[in-house]
C-alpha cells in the first residue's frame, strides 16, 4: 500500500507543475488523497487490486519518452499532474477576446463558467471506471484486462487533472467540488454522475468496447475543445491528456476489430456466407454482425446525446468567453468569434427532420458533434475493411442522428436508424433489429468467460496483431493474485 | 397583441400542471409543456413559465381551497427528471413588451402570495420539494411555499442567477423572501445572488435558503413523511367537502364590454376610460352555511368577487389603453350587508372563510392595479361592506348628494359593516379606514361607532368616506372634468404618483415586493444594460454578453 503519511509529493506524483513547492495545493491534494484512495480501493475487486499489471505511467511531457511502462499493483499507480508544456505567447484563440493573451489566472468574470466545466469533465473521468468495476472478473484474456485497467488508471489521472486545477485555481468552492467528485457514483441514487450516459453500466465486453470507441471519444472531443480554452493551464492539461485518451480510442477500436475478425473467421471457418444466419453463427460461439451493429447503434446513439442540445446557450457562453474552442479551433480559418456566421443545424417541424441555419455561436454543441462522427466514422470503415477481406456482405454503419435520442430536438420522437419517421407500431416492431435485445443481451453474457492464461484469448474474440510495448504473444499482462 | 388572454381555465385544459390528491395531501406536479407557451417565439423548456403556465398555477391554487377543502398539504413539486424549475423563460421576457413583462410579474407575484397566504388563510400549507435545478423564477416558487425540501444528490441546488446571468432581478418576490421571508443574512444573501450556480446540500439549509435536506434516495419518502407530519399537525377540521367552481357566466362584445352575471364593464376606449358596475344581491341572503355550501360558486357573494377578480385581470391585460377605471355599484346596500353578515358570523365554517379571504385578495388586486381608479357612488347604489371597500381602493370617489332631478332611485348611501375594520387588510396589513385616517386614528373610531347605517353624502363626507360630494348643479360637469383631466396626464407619472399615495403606513414584506422590489426591477426592465439591443436579456442565448453602460445612476 501507498504510504499516505509519508508520501513524497515529487517522487510520487510525477508531475511538471512544481507540487512540493506549491503549499496551497499540496495542502488541499493530501486531503483529497486518502479519499482517492478509498475510493479506488473501494471499487476495484480485491485480487485484482493486489495484482500485477503492467500498466504504462505517464511520468513526463516528453512527446519522446512520456511515458514508462512496468508492473505495478494498481492502488500504487503514480497517479501524475501533468500540463503540456507552456507555448510562449499563447493568445486566446477564440470569441470575444480573441488574439488577447490567454489567462494564466481565472478571470473572475468567468470563474463559474470555467468551475462549471471542469466539474462536468471531472465528473466523467471517475464515472467511466465505476461502470467498469467487475469487467475484469470476465476478461477474454490478460491483454484486455490489462488494457481495461489502463483506461480505468488513466481515468483516474484525469480525474487528478481535474482536480488539481480545481484546488489550484478555484479556492474553497474548489476543493469542495473536488470532494464532490468523489461523492458522486455512477448509478448511485444518492448522488448519481452528472450525465445520464455515465450512470448506466458496463455489462459486458463488446460493451466495454463500443464504450471506449464512441463514449470516450466523446470524451476525446470535449478535451479537444478545452484545450482550446482561453484558460492556459486547462488547455495544457487537455492537451496531455489527449495523449492517453488516444490509447482508450486504439482499445475500443481494436477490441470492436478482433470482435469482428473472429466472427467473420469463424463464419468462413463453417461455411456460413450469410451474416443474417444468426442462429448458427451464435451456436458457434462468437457474435454475430447485426448485434454489432445493434451495439454500435445503441452506443452511437447514447454518445450523441451527450452533446447536448443542437442549439446551446451554455455552449455558446463558453466559446464566446474564450472558454472551450472547437474542434481544431487554432486550424481554423474564419474570424474566430462567429457573431454574424450560420451554421446548418436538424431541426424537427412537422413530423420530419429538416436542417437549418442557426447562428453559429449557438450551434457550438452541433459542429463538435459533427466533427465527432466525421471521427467516429474513420473506425467504422476500418471495420468494414474487416469484413470485406473475409468476403463477407456485411456492412456496419453509422445511424442517423434522429434514431433513438433523448436529447434534443429528435427526444423520443420515432425515427428508424436511416432518419425515417416511423409510427409508433413500426417503431416498436422494428426496435429489435436496430437496438440490442434482452435476449440479445443473455447471449453476449453467456459468452463472457473469463480467459487468465498468457496468450489465450476467448473464443468469441481474435488476439491482437502487435502486443503492447512490442510484448510477445504469451506475455503475461496481469500477474493475477488469486488468494 | 390581439389574442385575449383569458384568466379562465379549468382542470380539463391544463397542459402545464397535474395535481394528485390524496386525501389531506395534495400532490402538485410542474410539467410544463414546451410547446405550449402563450405567444408564438419561444419554447417553454427546462420547466420554465409564462404567464400562461402561472394562470394554471392560479386557478389550481383557487380550487385547492374551493374544491378541495379537504387538502391540508400540498408538495409542489417537478413533473420532469433533472429539473424543478428554470423560472421564467428568458425567451419570452426577451420578446416581450415593457407592459407585458411587468402584468406578467405582477400576476406571478400574486399568484406567489396567493399560495404563501393559503397557509394562515386556508390552513393550507404550501411545501416545496426541490429535486434538480431550481434557479431563478424556479426558486422563487419554492420561496413563497412556507417549508422547502431539497434532495442532497450533489448537484440538486437552489439559485438566483438573474443578477450574473441576465443583468435583471430576482423580481418575483425573490430578493425579498430571502431577506425578510428566510432571513438569510445579507452578505450570504448577496454572495447567494451573484452565483449563477446557486447552493446545494447543508450549506443551503446552514444559509437558511432551505429548510431540510434529506437523502436523494430516500428524498420521496421523506417528503410524504413530512407532508403527512404537517397534515396531522394541521389544526383545521377534515373531512371538509368542497364546492365547484363552475364556470363564469360571461360575455364579450365588439367594443370590448363584458357582461357578467352580476358585473358589468363599459369600454370607452376613445375616451380611454372603462366604468365597472357591481350590482347587489337581488336575492335574499342564504339563512345558513349550509345553504351558503348548497349554492356554492351560485352565491351572490362568491361569484360578485370571482366576476371583479376577472374583470379587473382582463382589463389589465387585455385593454392597456384604458387609463382610468370608474367603479359603481347599484343595489340594496342592506342585502349586501347581510350577505357579508353571514360569512362574518360563521368564520368558523371553511366556505365562509374562504370567500371572506377571497374579498380580501381581489380588493388587493384592485389596490395593486395601475390604473387611475374613481369611484362614483350614484343614488341606487349599493357601496357596503366588502364594495364600501372599493371607495378606499380607489383614488377618489365622487358622491352624489341630494335629490337629482328624474333620478328616482334611492338616495346614494355607503353603509359600513364590521368586515370594513379588520377582514380585508391592504398589504400593509392595515385596513383601508386606517390606512385612510393614517394621522387621525379617531376618526376610524367614528366610523365603526356609525356600522350599519345608511349614510347619505353629508354624513358620508363629514366622516372622511368620500373625497367630494355633489348635488345635481355640479355633479355631471366636476365628474365630467375630473375624467378628462385624468386622461390628460401621463400615464406613467399617474402609475407612479398613485402607487406612492394608495400605501400609507407601514412596510410589510408585501408591500416591499410590490413596491421597493418591483419598482426596481422595472426600472432595470427598462434599462438599455437589460433590454437594449446589446443588453444581457436581448443577448442571452446568443452566447454574447451584456454590453454594460458602466455609469451608476
Amino acid at each position: 500500500m501507498l504510504d499516505l503519511i509519508n508520501v513524497s509529493y515529487d517522487t510520487q506524483i510525477p508531475n511538471n507543475v512544481g507540487l512540493s513547492q506549491d503549499k496551497k495545493v499540496l495542502k488541499a491534494l493530501e486531503k483529497w488523497h486518502p479519499g482517492y484512495i478509498n475510493w479506488w480501493n473501494d471499487l476495484i475487486p480485491q485480487n485484482f487490486q493486489e495484482s500485477l499489471v503492467y500498466l504504462r505511467t505517464a511520468v513526463s511531457v516528453d512527446p519522446k519518452g512520456w511515458a514508462k511502462f512496468d508492473y505495478v499493483k494498481m492502488p500504487e499507480y503514480r497517479w501524475g499532474v501533468l500540463l503540456a508544456p507552456q507555448v510562449e505567447n499563447r493568445t486566446i484563440p477564440c470569441g470575444e477576446h480573441y488574439g488577447q493573451p490567454a489567462w494564466q489566472e481565472v478571470p473572475g468574470e468567468y470563474r463559474n463558467l470555467l468551475k462549471r466545466l471542469i466539474v462536468i469533465q471531472g465528473d466523467t473521468e471517475p464515472a467511466s471506471v465505476e461502470q467498469q468495476r467487475l469487467l475484469a472478473l470476465t476478461a477474454p484474456s490478460l491483454y484486455d484486462m490489462r488494457n481495461l485497467f489502463q483506461v480505468n488508471v488513466e481515468e483516474g489521472r484525469h480525474l487528478w487533472a481535474m482536480v488539481y486545477l480545481l484546488h489550484k485555481y478555484f479556492g474553497r468552492d474548489g476543493r469542495e467540488e473536488a470532494d464532490d467528485l468523489l461523492r458522486r457514483q455512477s448509478g448511485s441514487e444518492e448522488a448519481p454522475r452528472m450525465l445520464g450516459a455515465f450512470n448506466e453500466e458496463t455489462p459486458d465486453w463488446l460493451s466495454f468496447f463500443m464504450f471506449t470507441y464512441f463514449t470516450d471519444r466523446d470524451g476525446k472531443m470535449q478535451l479537444e475543445s478545452l484545450a482550446q480554452s482561453g484558460f492556459d493551464p486547462l488547455s495544457r492539461t487537455c492537451r496531455f491528456m489527449l495523449t492517453e485518451e488516444a490509447h482508450h480510442m486504439f482499445v475500443g477500436e481494436t477490441g470492436v476489430g478482433r470482435t469482428i475478425e473472429r466472427t467473420c473467421q469463424v463464419m468462413k471457418e463453417n461455411g456460413i456466407d450469410d451474416p443474417y444466419d444468426t442462429g448458427r453463427i451464435r451456436d458457434l460461439g462468437v457474435i454475430d454482425l447485426p448485434l454489432i451493429q445493434k451495439k454500435l447503434n445503441l452506443h452511437y446513439t447514447l454518445s450523441l446525446d451527450l452533446f447536448g442540445q443542437e442549439v446551446s446557450t451554455n455552449a455558446a457562453n463558453a466559446f464566446n468567453a474564450g472558454i472551450k474552442g472547437r474542434y481544431m479551433e487554432s486550424r481554423l480559418s474564419d474570424d474566430h468569434q462567429l457573431q454574424q456566421d450560420t451554421y446548418t443545424v436538424w431541426d424537427f417541424e412537422d413530423g420530419k427532420a429538416v436542417q437549418k441555419q442557426v447562428p453559429a455561436l449557438t450551434a457550438i454543441n452541433m459542429r463538435l458533434r459533427d466533427d465527432y462522427t466525421k471521427d467516429a466514422a474513420g473506425g467504422v470503415g476500418r471495420w468494414n475493411k474487416i469484413i470485406e477481406k473475409h468476403g463477407v456482405d456485411f456492412e456496419l454503419s453509422l445511424p442517423h442522428e434522429a434514431f433513438h435520442r433523448k436529447i434534443g430536438v429528435f427526444a423520443d420522437k420515432h425515427f428508424d436508424p436511416s432518419g425515417q419517421p416511423v409510427s409508433g407500431a413500426e417503431y416498436d416492431a422494428g426496435l429489435p433489429k436496430w437496438l440490442p435485445t434482452h435476449a440479445d443481451g443473455d447471449f453476449i453474457q453467456s459468452l463472457m468467460k473469463p480467459c487468465y492464461e498468457p496468450g489465450q484469448y476467448a473464443r468469441w474474440i481474435a488476439p491482437p496483431k502487435v502486443g503492447i510495448d512490442n510484448r510477445p504473444g504469451d506475455f503475461e499482462y496481469v500477474k493475477l493474485h488469486m488468494a | 397583441m390581439t389574442q385575449r388572454i383569458d384568466f379562465q381555465t379549468d382542470p380539463s385544459r391544463y397542459r402545464h400542471w397535474r395535481v394528485a390528491y390524496d386525501g389531506e395531501i395534495a400532490n402538485l406536479y410542474m410539467d410544463v409543456d414546451e410547446q405550449g407557451g402563450l405567444f408564438p417565439g419561444y419554447e417553454l423548456k427546462l420547466n420554465s413559465y409564462d404567464l400562461g403556465v402561472d394562470i394554471e398555477l392560479a386557478d389550481i391554487v383557487q380550487r385547492m381551497r374551493f374544491e378541495h377543502p379537504e387538502v391540508k398539504v400540498v408538495v409542489l413539486q417537478s413533473g420532469k427528471d433533472r429539473v424543478f424549475c428554470a423560472g421564467a423563460n428568458i425567451r419570452m421576457l426577451g420578446g416581450a413588451s415593457h407592459a407585458h413583462k411587468v402584468n406578467f410579474c405582477k400576476f406571478t407575484n400574486e399568484t406567489r402570495n396567493t399560495f404563501e397566504a393559503a397557509e394562515a388563510d386556508s390552513g393550507q400549507k404550501y411545501i416545496a420539494a426541490v429535486k434538480g435545478a431550481c434557479a431563478g423564477g424556479g426558486y422563487e416558487l419554492a420561496l413563497a411555499c412556507n417549508y422547502i425540501m431539497l434532495t442532497n444528490d450533489s448537484s440538486s441546488s437552489v439559485a438566483l442567477p438573474e443578477v450574473p446571468l441576465l443583468a435583471v432581478l430576482p423580481g418575483t418576490g425573490g430578493l425579498t423572501r430571502v431577506t425578510d421571508k428566510r432571513k438569510v443574512r445579507r452578505d450570504l444573501a448577496d454572495v447567494f445572488c451573484s452565483v449563477e450556480e446557486g447552493v446545494r446540500g447543508q450549506r443551503a439549509v446552514d444559509w437558511r435558503l432551505v429548510d431540510e435536506i434529506a437523502p436523494n434516495s430516500k428524498f420521496d419518502e421523506v417528503v410524504q413523511e413530512r407532508a403527512r407530519e404537517f397534515a396531522s399537525a394541521s389544526a383545521k377540521p377534515s373531512g371538509l367537502t368542497g364546492i365547484a367552481l363552475t364556470p363564469l357566466d360571461r360575455r364579450f362584445a365588439e367594443d370590448g364590454s363584458v357582461t357578467y352575471s352580476t358585473v358589468e364593464v363599459v369600454v370607452e376606449r376613445e375616451a380611454g376610460r372603462a366604468t365597472l358596475t357591481i350590482s347587489g344581491p337581488t336575492d335574499a341572503a342564504p339563512d345558513t352555511v349550509d345553504a351558503l355550501q348548497a349554492q356554492g360558486a351560485e352565491a351572490w357573494i362568491l361569484r360578485a368577487a370571482r366576476e371583479l377578480d376577472d374583470a379587473i385581470l382582463h382589463l389589465r391585460l387585455n385593454e392597456r389603453q384604458i387609463g382610468t377605471l370608474v367603479i359603481q355599484t347599484q343595489g340594496d346596500g342592506a342585502a349586501v350587508l347581510a350577505h357579508e353578515a353571514l360569512l362574518l358570523n360563521n368564520r368558523d365554517h371553511w366556505l365562509a372563510n374562504e370567500i371572506l379571504q377571497y374579498w380580501k385578495r381581489v380588493l388587493k388586486r384592485v389596490d395593486m392595479t395601475s390604473r387611475s381608479l374613481v369611484a362614483i357612488v350614484e343614488h341606487g347604489s349599493c357601496f357596503a361592506g366588502p364594495l364600501a371597500e372599493l371607495l378606499w381602493a380607489v383614488d377618489r370617489s365622487y358622491m352624489m348628494l341630494e335629490e337629482f332631478e328624474g333620478d328616482n332611485r334611492p338616495l346614494a348611501a355607503i353603509t359600513l359593516s364590521p368586515g370594513n375594520f379588520g377582514t380585508y387588510p391592504m398589504g400593509n396589513d392595515l385596513t383601508r379606514l386606517a390606512t385612510r385616517f393614517l394621522g387621525t386614528p379617531e376618526a376610524v373610531e367614528a366610523a365603526r361607532a356609525r356600522i350599519g347605517e345608511a349614510l347619505e353624502a353629508e354624513e358620508a363626507e363629514e366622516l372622511g368616506l368620500v373625497t367630494y360630494v355633489l348635488d345635481d348643479i355640479d355633479w355631471e360637469d366636476e365628474v365630467r372634468v375630473f375624467l378628462e383631466e385624468r386622461a390628460s396626464f401621463s400615464p406613467d407619472a399617474m402609475t407612479g404618483m398613485e402607487a406612492n399615495l394608495r400605501f400609507a403606513g407601514p412596510e410589510t414584506m408585501e408591500t416591499r415586493i410590490f413596491g421597493r422590489l418591483t419598482a426596481w426591477q422595472n426600472w432595470i426592465f427598462q434599462r438599455p444594460n437589460a433590454v437594449g439591443p446589446d443588453g444581457a436579456l436581448q443577448r442571452y442565448g446568443t452566447g454574447v454578453r451584456g454590453d454594460y453602460d458602466m455609469e451608476r445612476v
